[in-house]
């Protein structure tokens, strides 16, 4: 007998067991005795730990006052938390023992950051379709006028120039058309770098003659824009804000912060402390360790046995020893081997040391990425007639980068937790500052507040970090499958 | 052959002369010569392990060579990288794992060298890639990445990349060995219409069909050398050697059992 089917089967929908709330239930909570169980011990957990502490960090806590009397018997509930102790010191805590009349110039910087980090962020994760440049220039153009309103004219018309730059260098470079002649790699790269030189001393030379100050970044400046124009040209916008970002930006950024030209007060660094601090250590260890990292980690597959062994040893001598001595070696040993009588500023040391030191783990992990990249990925781009360094930017690196996005992820907010190290050679940082108030005699016993308050701090930044990697490793694997 | 020449032969547009290889102290290639006139379709056969991959890779210089010429378009290869960079201009190769680059669409991937290696306008490589793309039959596949493409598919893509490079000379290794039976008919469709086009071709390839219609000469490799250099209908009907005549019933036995 043969059976031959003539009618389809009409969809019909699950059953309610296996859909909406319950089957959700069924499904993640109850789906074995184990799982059962799991759900009711993650439960207890729950009601044993959560209430005690709601109730001291909200329900019962001090928010009101503003001395320690505020939080102690007649007047506040010693049960609850004592936020009043934060809320006093939250200036300090912010920014540390910069000049309170200044700190408009902080505010100002990592606003202008935002404003120029937010369209590169919104392209690495809005999908290609949103990727429009009106939709990525939301973020400048509202920055713009808040800038205008809460800082003034001048640095608005600074912003709105540094921000509309990129869209307007790479329009400059798409009418250039044609590349000339090729003069050859050295000759051309000679070229540009002896160009950026000259612009750099005629940056330093005006700024000298017009007294304005602050000469050694107006030559940095100069000397980047003269780099980056025939180095990007024909390149998208996005590509320029990304350059500018890393090259003019921390410029501009260090002019507000240090001051001592243009009219803005000098600030020396042994002033800056707080949350400040702690960005602006993570900020540069974190730009400044990828780049390094990723080269160590070519110079360790490196043909050549020197710049292997090299990258080798230095790798694994920082990785064989703590933050903590290395922070140490930089600031103690580094003034021994250099000349009697040069000063290298105490922040600078820290930075050079929390880069160096988590360029090595950068390193390892962009390692881990290159490895797994066939061979037949390089061959192609050889064949194709690509040389190593093309190669690597346009195949090989966009490919390795994006498999260790969770590892350069870790090693990223492993390094936004140790800055808290810096303690040791007496930067103030967040934490620093949050343990010179415990020992305030007149704020005695505020212990937990201040750890609570360090450990949110933290939470929110390496939170917004990891959620932000999450999201750009989803978008960028659509490539991969 | 000097005579030959001054008679009006046409120039090889690759020489190869007493070449030799080595792995460390493995012997991979002997005393290879071979000489490619231009707009000729060569195939290479033999057991795995030959050689083969090997000799055409010296051709385009991702493996270097003891011993030897290899001279492409009058270019000598050396360790010149200026030289290297000449003769990859001039020479497209095919693999038999496709090598797409993963992150980028098709279409990147047919003007990701126009651009960066030739300085070609992106506008310009993209209106040149998508007349590659049909003539390979993917058009609309231009904005997909290779991963959502079928093996035929993206070999078809890889040579779609490869002409928009301009080449003079292609090389195939294998490239339809990777393949399932029913795709293997639309990457080799695209290869004959390649040597209709005029294209100097050396394939790699043990689907001996197309060696017999479209080949002007087929070699046969065997641990190194290559035994015999015959017309596809002579290297077929009378094969020199008995290691051609066992390679060849091998082949045949298993292209019949398919
Ligand atoms: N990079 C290499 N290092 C050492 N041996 C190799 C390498 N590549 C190929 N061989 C060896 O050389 C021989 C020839 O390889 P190949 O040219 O790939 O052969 P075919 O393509 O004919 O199968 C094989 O025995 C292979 O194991
Ligand atoms: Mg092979």
């Amino acid at each position: 007998m043969s059976y031959v089917k003539t009618v389809r089967t009409r969809d019909l929908p699950p059953p309610p067991t296996e859909s909406g709330l319950i089957g959700w239930l069924r499904h993640n909570l109850f789906s074995s005795w184990l799982n059962t169980s799991m759900t009711f011990v993650g439960l207890a957990v729950l009601l044993w730990t959560l209430p005690p502490f709601l109730g001291w960090a909200l329900f019962k806590a001090n928010w009101l006052g503003d001395s320690q009397n505020a939080c102690v018997q007649p007047m506040g509930n010693p049960d609850g938390a004592c936020w009043v102790f934060i809320k006093v010191r939250f200036g300090m805590l912010m920014y540390g023992f910069y000049p309170e009349v200044d700190r408009w110039r902080i505010d100002y910087a990592f606003l202008l950051l935002a404003a120029s980090a937010g369209p590169l962020l919104m392209a690495g994760l809005l999908s290609p379709k949103h990727r429009d440049e009106r939709i990525l220039m939301v973020v400048p153009s509202l920055a713009v006028p808040v800038i205008l309103a809460l800082h003034g004219a001048g640095p608005a018309s600074l912003a709105l120039a540094y921000l509309a730059a990129p869209t307007l260098l790479s329009r400059l470079g798409t009418r250039t058309g044609k590349l000339p002649p090729s003069t050859g790699f050295f000759g051309r790269a000679s070229a540009i770098v002896a160009a950026s030189i000259l612009a750099y001393w005629a940056g330093v030379l005006a700024a000298q003659t017009l007294q304005t100050g602050l000469e050694g970044v107006i030559g940095l400046v100069a000397g980047f824009l003269v780099f980056l124009l025939p180095t990007l040209r024909r390149s998208s916008s996005a590509m320029w804000r990304l350059a500018l970002l890393l090259t003019v930006y921390p410029c501009i950024a260090y002019a507000f912060f240090i001051g001592g030209g243009f009219g803005l007060r000098y600030v020396e660094t042994d002033l800056w402390g707080g949350m400040f601090l702690t960005l602006v250590l993570a900020g540069v260890g974190i730009t400044a360790s990828f780049p390094i990292g990723v080269l160590l980690a070519l110079g360790r597959r490196s043909n050549m046995p020197v710049i292997r062994a090299l990258c080798i040893g230095f790798i694994e001598l920082i990785r064989g020893v703590p933050l903590i001595s290395v922070l140490f070696m930089v600031s103690v040993m580094l003034p021994l081997t250099l000349p009697e009588g040069t000063h290298i500023n105490k922040l600078l040391r820290a930075l050079v040391g929390v880069s160096l030191f988590y360029a090595a783990y950068m390193a390892e992990v962009v390692r881990g990425g290159l490895q797994a990249i066939p061979r037949g990925q390089y061959e192609a781009a050889e064949a194709l007639g690509f040389r190593y360094w093309k190669s690597l930017r346009l195949v090989i690196l966009p490919q390795a980068l994006r498999l260790v996005i969770p590892g350069i992820t870790n090693t990223v907010l492993g390094l936004a937790k140790d800055t808290t190290l810096v303690a040791v050679i007496n930067l103030m940082d967040l934490l620093g500052i949050l343990k010179s108030a415990l020992a305030d005699s007149n704020w005695l016993g505020f212990t937990k507040e201040a750890y609570v308050f360090a450990g949110l701090a933290f939470w929110v930044i390496c939170f917004g970090i990891s959620r932000t990697s999450m999201r750009l490793e989803k978008r960028l694997r659509y490539g991969n499958r | 052959m000097d005579t030959s020449e001054r008679l009006g032969t046409p120039e090889p547009i690759i020489r190869i002369e007493g070449l030799n290889k080595w792995f460390g102290d493995f012997h991979v290639l002997k005393d290879i010569d071979l000489e490619v006139f231009k707009g000729e379709r060569i195939v290479i056969c033999g057991p795995s392990g030959s050689g083969k991959s090997t000799l055409i890779r010296c051709v385009n210089r991702l493996e270097s060579f003891q011993k030897g010429r290899v001279v492409v378009d009058g270019i000598e290869l050396t360790n010149d990288l200026k030289r290297i960079d000449r003769v990859r201009r001039e020479v497209g190769m095919l693999f038999q794992s496709f090598n797409l680059f993963p992150h980028l669409t098709v279409l990147e991937n047919c003007t990701l060298a126009p651009v960066w290696v030739r300085g070609m306008p992106l506008k310009e490589a993209t209106e040149m890639a998508m007349v590659y793309l049909e003539r390979v039959r993917i058009p609309t596949q231009a904005d997909k990445y290779p991963g959502q493409l079928s093996g035929g598919q993206q070999q078809r893509a890889a040579i779609a990349r490869c002409l928009c490079m301009n080449p003079k000379i292609m090389l195939f290794d294998e490239p339809t060995s990777a393949l399932d039976p029913e795709m293997i008919k639309e990457v080799l469709d695209v290869m004959v219409d390649l040597a209709k086009s005029g294209m100097t071709m050396i394939c790699v390839t043990h689907e001996m069909g197309f060696a017999r219609t479209v080949a002007n000469r087929v070699v046969f490799m065997d641990a190194g050398e290559i035994l015999e250099i015959n017309t596809p209908a002579m290297f077929f009907q009378a094969p020199g050697s008995d290691r051609a005549r066992l390679f060849l019933s091998q082949i045949l036995r298993h292209e019949g059992g398919d």
